[in-house]
């Protein structure tokens, strides 16, 4: 009883201590609501209520966490879970379960046209998840700017199409090359700094983009944007229930009847295609010296110069690549959507992509496709989320990196090991 | 000749505000070497507790502007840094000896997260604040030009220099300022000869919050709107300062800070207002490429 005491006593001091704080931090902030009053006049609305449920909630939070972890400091682990071993030790399985269900998913039975659309984002996430895990997961540049490279894409299939009346099919290329030269311009001159500057000066890069468009109303058209993009055709047969002279529409070219269904499933597939070419070159490129390289100068920078790897060269090979697959996102996304504006490539759009690296584990391919899932459903399961989105988002990041700085699915298991030896990871 | 100097002191305002900022980026890098993200949130929080502080006394009745400001000062101030030194605690205290990347990643969900939270709490519409301190200084030269200096513009560069002149003595004779510069030596070398690493750190965090809450308040003071964003761009543009003027260096982030602000005047009053950020930015990308040491930066020395 005397040693329970003794413990008791300063734990609930402690929580105590933590509960006065939080009624600090909250008083001002989420205790008094500045409102405009009558006169233009600003005025406050009190909540203090709110204050002390938020005091409450930190000092049992508080008083739980020192029972839970009997008094040791949250400290992050080394050791992987036992589901992440199990994911990544059986990856290939899971991939495969994973791409099965999703080829089927446009004729499972609840599939619906907000089903599909809302799988075609996930999708496109994925996407543009594993084009930042070239540059963040693999080659351990933090990319703080990639929608800008996304941005690229989409504005050139945009453009392309506005001015000199291209089809998707040919601005697919042209649009992941504009992204990659992007890539390009921006890494040769900033891939000799250090990682956290370089973090920097890829979220001023991101930003210049965006000012840009929203500034150059003659090209772009400034903050409204470019309307009427022309969608995608399946290879040549649009989608349309009555097309132009001398066009085939594609239901009737398959004696199908016609339904604005299509061209959403159509686009479904078209983003998984586009999403497993990535994939592919990824895993593939994992296994070639420029990947092994890659890996290697995330471990450790000088160690490579020391065995004749060219950093700066490595590094922008690794830049221009997440930048294409960044560019082929875009010019989907301008494709879906049919209309674009420098609204979708903000700041956020980046963080967004990047928890989503993070969050999967940095450098695994199913990691991503799980982080992307649960960012993109969790507004959509409870509409009364989307103001609460963001800050669950940001808790997230920093929670995790807390837990489990790697990731939740990060395996730093090397790709090449000694004949019969397994890697033991660290 | 009277537009130029115009612009050079709506420049050196600016320059300051900058610099208080770029102090808290400077002072956490030189320390643990991270770029702290939420910084510029920070600066955010602390004009919107001043905001609220002020209109709090609005509705008390107090409205004698001196001791306004004086209060606002000293709330914004106790408060902010207790934000500083939460997040600290919070966010990066248990991620030191982590992998490098993490503490960044860390910075930038928290950036996010107290961004949200802010707009939340606060609604996302701008706040605008009922002007305080009113009036100035006009000269008019020959050619029909004024001039305007105004109090608030005095009050910035004021209270800035005092600022500068008490932290510049914490630095160099108290016993904080001792460890502080011992940790930014040698982290662990300092542990060994006693200093509290853990504590050095966070008080790190609290004078830099407490800096950003001052410039917060300038800032609410001097444009008189704010709103949950403004922190973005801010920190962004402090932190160009702090690199532009050598990190790790305090005088270096005061010149950065006052450079910047200049270039953003004169960019502003000589070229195009809506690429001024633009310019911002291609400066930070500028210095980083060809001036990574900063002016006032000592070069970094990488050890096997």
């Amino acid at each position: 009883m005397a040693a329970a005491t003794g413990v008791l006593v300063p734990r609930l001091k402690d929580a105590g201590l933590a509960a006065l704080v939080a009624a600090v931090l909250f008083l001002p902030i989420l205790g008094m609501e500045t409102v405009p009053g009558a006169d233009g006049r600003l005025t406050l609305d009190f909540h203090f209520h709110i204050v002390v449920i938020g005091a409450a909630v930190v000092f049992a939070g508080r008083l739980a966490m020192l029972y839970l972890s009997r008094g040791r400091a949250l400290r992050p682990s080394g050791r992987s879970g036992v589901v992440a071993e199990f994911v990544s030790r059986h990856g290939t399985w899971f991939g495969l379960a994973g791409l099965a269900f999703a080829i089927a998913l446009p004729f499972l039975p609840f599939a619906s046209r907000y089903t599909i659309d809302v799988a075609t984002t996930i999708v496109i996430y994925v996407m543009l998840g594993w084009g930042l895990n070239i540059v963040v997961g693999l080659a351990g540049l933090l990319d703080l700017g990639y929608v800008a490279f996304y941005a690229v894409g989409a504005y050139s299939y945009a453009l392309l199409a506005h001015w000199f009346g291209l089809g998707f099919w040919s601005c697919l290329p042209i649009a992941g090359l504009l992204a990659a030269t992007a890539g390009v311009l921006l890494g040769f001159p900033v891939l000799r700094l250090r990682g956290d500057y370089l973090a920097i000066v890829t979220l001023g890069f991101g930003e210049i983009i965006r000012l840009v468009l929203i500034n150059w109303h003659e090209v772009t058209g400034g903050p409204n944007g470019i309307a009427d993009i022309p969608r995608p055709t399946f290879f040549g047969f649009p989608f349309t229930r009555s097309p132009a002279e001398g066009e085939t529409p594609f239901h009737e070219l398959f004696g199908l009847e016609f339904s604005t269904l299509h061209r959403v499933v159509f686009l479904y597939y078209l983003a998984l295609a586009l999403a497993m070419v990535t994939n592919l070159f990824v895993l593939r490129i994992r296994k070639l010296p420029i990947g092994r390289a890659w890996e290697a100068l995330r471990e450790d920078e000088i160690a490579c110069k020391a065995l004749g790897i060219n950093p700066t060269n490595t590094k922008l090979t690794a830049f221009a690549l997440g930048a294409m697959f960044g560019g082929f996102a875009g010019s989907f996304f301008a494709t879906r959507q049919g209309f674009i504006s420098p609204e979708s490539f903000t700041f956020i759009e980046s963080a967004i992509i990047l928890a989503i690296v993070v969050l999967g584990g940095m450098g695994s391919q199913i990691g991503v496709v799980l982080a992307a899932a649960v960012i993109v459903l969790l507004p959509e399961v409870g509409r009364e989320f989307e103001t609460y989105r963001m800050l669950l988002f940001g808790a997230a990041m920093v929670l995790i990196m807390i837990w489990r700085p790697r990731g939740l699915l990060a395996h730093r298991e090397p790709t090449l090991t000694l004949a019969g030896a397994r890697g033991g990871g660290p | 000749m009277a537009y130029f100097i115009q612009q050079l002191i709506n420049g050196v305002a600016l320059g300051m505000v900058y610099g208080l900022i770029a102090i808290g980026y400077s002072m956490v890098y030189g320390i643990i070497g991270m770029i702290n993200f939420a910084h510029g949130e920070i600066y955010m929080i602390g004009a919107f507790v001043s905001i609220i502080t002020f209109t709090l006394l609005g509705m008390l009745g107090l409205s004698w502007a001196p001791l306004a400001l004086l209060l606002v000062l000293i709330v914004a101030i106790g408060v902010t840094s207790l934000y500083g030194w939460t997040v600290e605690r919070i966010a990066y205290r248990p991620l030191r000896g982590s992998f490098r990347l993490a503490p960044l990643i860390s910075a930038i969900g928290m950036s996010i997260f107290l961004q949200t939270y802010v707009q939340v709490a606060q609604g996302a519409k701008i706040k605008p604040l009922q002007p305080v301190v009113t009036g100035g200084f006009t000269f008019a030269d020959a050619s029909g030009f004024t001039v305007t200096i105004s109090w608030i513009q005095i009050l910035i560069v004021v209270l800035t220099l005092l600022l500068m002149v008490g932290f510049t003595w914490v630095i160099a004779r108290t016993p904080l300022g001792r460890a502080q510069r011992a940790c930014e030596q040698d982290l662990k070398m300092a542990a060994l000869c006693g200093v509290d690493v853990d504590r050095t750190i966070s008080l790190t965090f609290v004078i830099g919050a407490a800096l950003a809450a001052v410039a917060g308040l300038m800032a609410t003071l001097y444009y008189g709107v704010i709103d949950f964003f403004i922190g973005f761009l801010a920190g962004v543009k402090a932190f160009t300062a702090a690199v532009l003027g050598g990190i790790g260096s305090i005088p270096g982030a005061m010149l950065g800070g006052l450079v910047l602000g200049l270039a953003e005047a004169f960019w502003s009053g000589y070229f195009s207002i809506e690429y001024k950020d633009v310019a911002a930015f291609t400066i930070l990308v500028l210095v980083l490429i060809f001036l990574p040491t900063g002016i006032l930066g000592r070069p970094e020395v990488e050890k096997v």
